[in-house]
């Protein structure tokens, strides 16, 4: 199978990562680390506009999930899932530009932060606040390709929190039914905001519900970027093959707030100091060590980041404004 | 009733023109649309297979064009309709039946959350098409009788278009399936089998946001849409023998407003009534009075008048019903007031 990165396509023998998708993995994850980090200490400088949201935590999903696509398969990514952009071939600067508001963001300053990251040409859906609502959209690309006979897949992402949600339900039912090329990604990162997943659902288990649809479903740790690329690939072959739908349950943890402005006093310390020692970024590092890759590598690599993202930040604070005048502009096709 | 009803200008008149039903000229849009078009398929609750729809306006599709391009959904209004924006941002071109206009509610994040906005934040073109069968006096009760259009008309990013006339019934989901935005299409339930009307053949396509004088008059002018432009004609006719002179201006399209024919019927006669059957409050009379108040002040010889449902939920009984709705008779009354000012 082919995966996509940074724009080249990278040849996959097998389904587990071979040493070339780690170190692609290692790239990306140290990249959307590093992207949030200092987006995160811009707003605290308060060189932000408005809020944002941090992906921390979620890095080997974003990466692992996004990785496991084709460069023709869609997804739709919502606001954790940086790594996907990145890895998908958006720009740093496109996405800095879109949470500065700027006329070269993404969204050309209609849309906020981390939304309105869509762009048809690199085969991403942008999300709405509205979590559920990127489940039936991507639905609706795999029926698509499944109308047109064509071998693409779509993936998207929701919370724990969105998992709650009648379109999530709905939109199920109706993957399993309609046999679609079509893979959901459950980001379940134990709070939706400030309440715990105890106290959003009787179960502990959210992919245990989901064969009471018909659906293929898998609990993965979600800290894992190996497990979760893994787990993902097969989704993909699955559905590119004809196999249909499956959902993959990735167990994480958000270790800020839900956003900027949240300090998150609400999640137990000892909770976070646990996740901690998981965090999957620093875990595939030294994995990645430990399997031989030199280090010198890894650092090459982590300074490669900083150096991008820096350029990104320099060129999106000095690009200009949206016009006032095209404020009205774009509402119709 | 006649062929025409008196609509001398509905109809750009081609040699194939035929005498269809409202019901009947939708359905042979999308046979037409669809054998134009491999993009444009058919989705919705009911619409599939021999059954053809609760009001069989699909019916015979799927023989003709097989389930993949009709497909029949669970009852999922929110989920088939956010399916229907990720067909249409990969290029398909959905028309989605909502059995009832009541149960767009259901779909409501779909459409004026995503479906609205996707354009002006550089996700992409939703070209559907959500057909919704609306309004009441068939004694269908409060969820099978609404006229919920002013909640789209509210909402930047959709376009918005109801029908009166079996011409427009097909040119105006034609052009709805053909543009590149979401698109509403309120079709008058009550106009189904009662109205008929020439219907130019083959690929014929009303223009979105223009409005049509459906009768010229010079005293007092009354602007409606979808069935309350019968009332209206019917209403004219009882004050004409009077000497009063109405002009019945049908709207076709809420969303863009055809701004400028409204002023101008404004302007000529001085005297405005519209009419709808949606609830009044906040409606697209409110809009329609205030562009007239705003842009054409100078020229009006009377307060604007609004006509239209009660500020209550639709209630099945009868007279309840009658007490709610506008009626030939109380446009009649309308119009012979204002005659007098």
């Amino acid at each position: 199978m082919a995966v996509v990165a940074n724009g080249a396509t990278v040849r996959v023998d097998s389904i587990s990562m071979n040493e070339t998708t780690r170190r692609t993995a290692y790239r990306w994850m140290t990249l959307t680390r590093t992207f949030d980090e200092t987006m995160v200490a811009m707003w605290k400088q308060g060189r932000g506009i408005g809020g944002t949201f941090s992906e921390r935590g979620h890095e080997a999903v974003s990466v692992g999930a996004g990785l496991a696509l084709g460069p023709d398969d869609v997804v739709a990514p919502m606001h954790r899932d940086l790594g996907t952009y990145l890895l998908r071939g958006m720009a740093p600067e496109r996405i800095f530009g879109n949470l500065l508001g700027r006329e070269m963001g993404v969204s050309a300053g209609r849309d906020s932060n981390l939304h309105g990251l869509g762009d048809l040409d690199l085969n991403i859906i942008g999300f709405i606040s509205h979590i559920p609502q990127a489940i039936p959209t991507a639905l609706g690309a795999a029926m698509a390709f499944r109308y047109r006979d064509e071998s693409r897949v779509a993936m998207t992402f929701v919370g724990d929190g969105g998992s709650c949600s009648g379109a999530f339900h709905e939109s199920l039912n109706m993957a399993a039914l309609y046999n679609a090329p079509f893979v959901l990604i459950i980001e379940n990162n134990q709070y939706a905001y400030s309440t715990p997943l105890s106290q959003q659902m009787k179960v502990a288990d959210i992919a245990g519900r989901l064969p009471g649809y018909g659906l293929s479903a898998v609990t993965v740790d979600g800290n894992d970027v190996e497990a979760v690329y893994d787990a993902a690939a097969k989704a993909v072959e699955r559905a590119r093959s004809g196999g249909g739908p499956s959902v993959i349950e990735a167990r994480t943890m958000r270790m800020l707030g839900h956003a900027i402005h949240d300090g998150a006093e609400y999640v137990p310390e000892a909770l976070l100091t646990e996740w901690q020692k998981r965090d999957p970024v620093l875990t595939f590092r030294a994995r990645l060590i430990e399997s031989g890759v030199p280090e010198a590598d890894l650092a090459a690599l982590d300074e490669q980041a900083a150096v991008e993202i820096a350029e990104a930040v320099r060129v999106a604070e000095a690009a200009p404004m949206p016009d006032p005048a095209s404020v009205g502009q774009r509402v119709y096709a | 009733m006649s062929d025409n009803f008196g609509f001398a200008n509905t109809v750009d008149r081609a040699s194939d023109d035929r005498t269809l039903t409202y019901l009947e000229a939708i359905t042979e849009a999308l046979f037409v649309e669809m054998d134009r078009d491999e993009n444009v398929l058919v989705m919705g609750e009911d619409v599939g297979g021999e059954f053809g729809g609760a009001f069989k306006a699909t019916k015979g599709l799927a023989a003709k064009f097989g389930d993949r391009r009709v497909i029949n959904t669970p009852i999922a209004e929110l989920s088939f309709t956010g399916m229907a924006n990720g067909m249409a941002l990969m290029g398909l071109r959905p028309v989605v039946e909502m059995q009832f206009a009541d149960f767009i509610s259901s779909a409501f994040d779909s459409i004026v959350q995503f479906a609205a906005t996707s354009h002006y934040r550089g996700i992409g073109k939703v070209p559907w098409v959500i057909r919704a069968p609306s309004d009441g006096g068939i004694r269908s009760g409060p969820f099978h009788s609404q006229n919920p259009e002013a909640w789209f008309v509210h909402t930047p990013g959709l376009k918005v278009v109801a029908p009166s006339t079996p011409a427009d019934a097909k040119g105006l989901l034609a052009a709805a399936i053909r543009d590149d935005n979401p698109v509403i299409y309120f079709e008058a339930k009550p106009l189904y089998r009662s109205i008929k009307g020439l219907v130019p053949g083959g690929g014929y396509v009303s223009e979105i946001g223009k409005a049509a004088i459906r009768r010229p008059g010079s005293d007092v002018t009354v602007i409606a849409y979808g069935t309350q432009v019968h009332t209206t004609l019917e209403a004219a006719h009882l004050v004409a023998d009077d000497g009063i002179d109405v002009e019945v201006l049908d709207l076709r399209t809420l969303k863009p407003l055809d701004t400028s024919a409204i002023l101008e019927t404004a302007t000529k006669t001085g005297k405005v009534i519209i009419v709808h059957a949606a609830n009044r409050m906040v409606g697209v009379g409110a809009e329609v009075a205030a562009l007239i108040a705003e842009e054409a002040f100078e020229s009006l010889d009377a307060p604007i008048v609004r006509i239209g449902g009660l500020d209550t939920p639709v209630p099945f009984s009868p007279p309840l019903e009658d007490a709610y709705r506008p009626t030939a008779a109380k446009i009649e009354a309308a119009i012979r007031k204002l005659a007098d000012y």
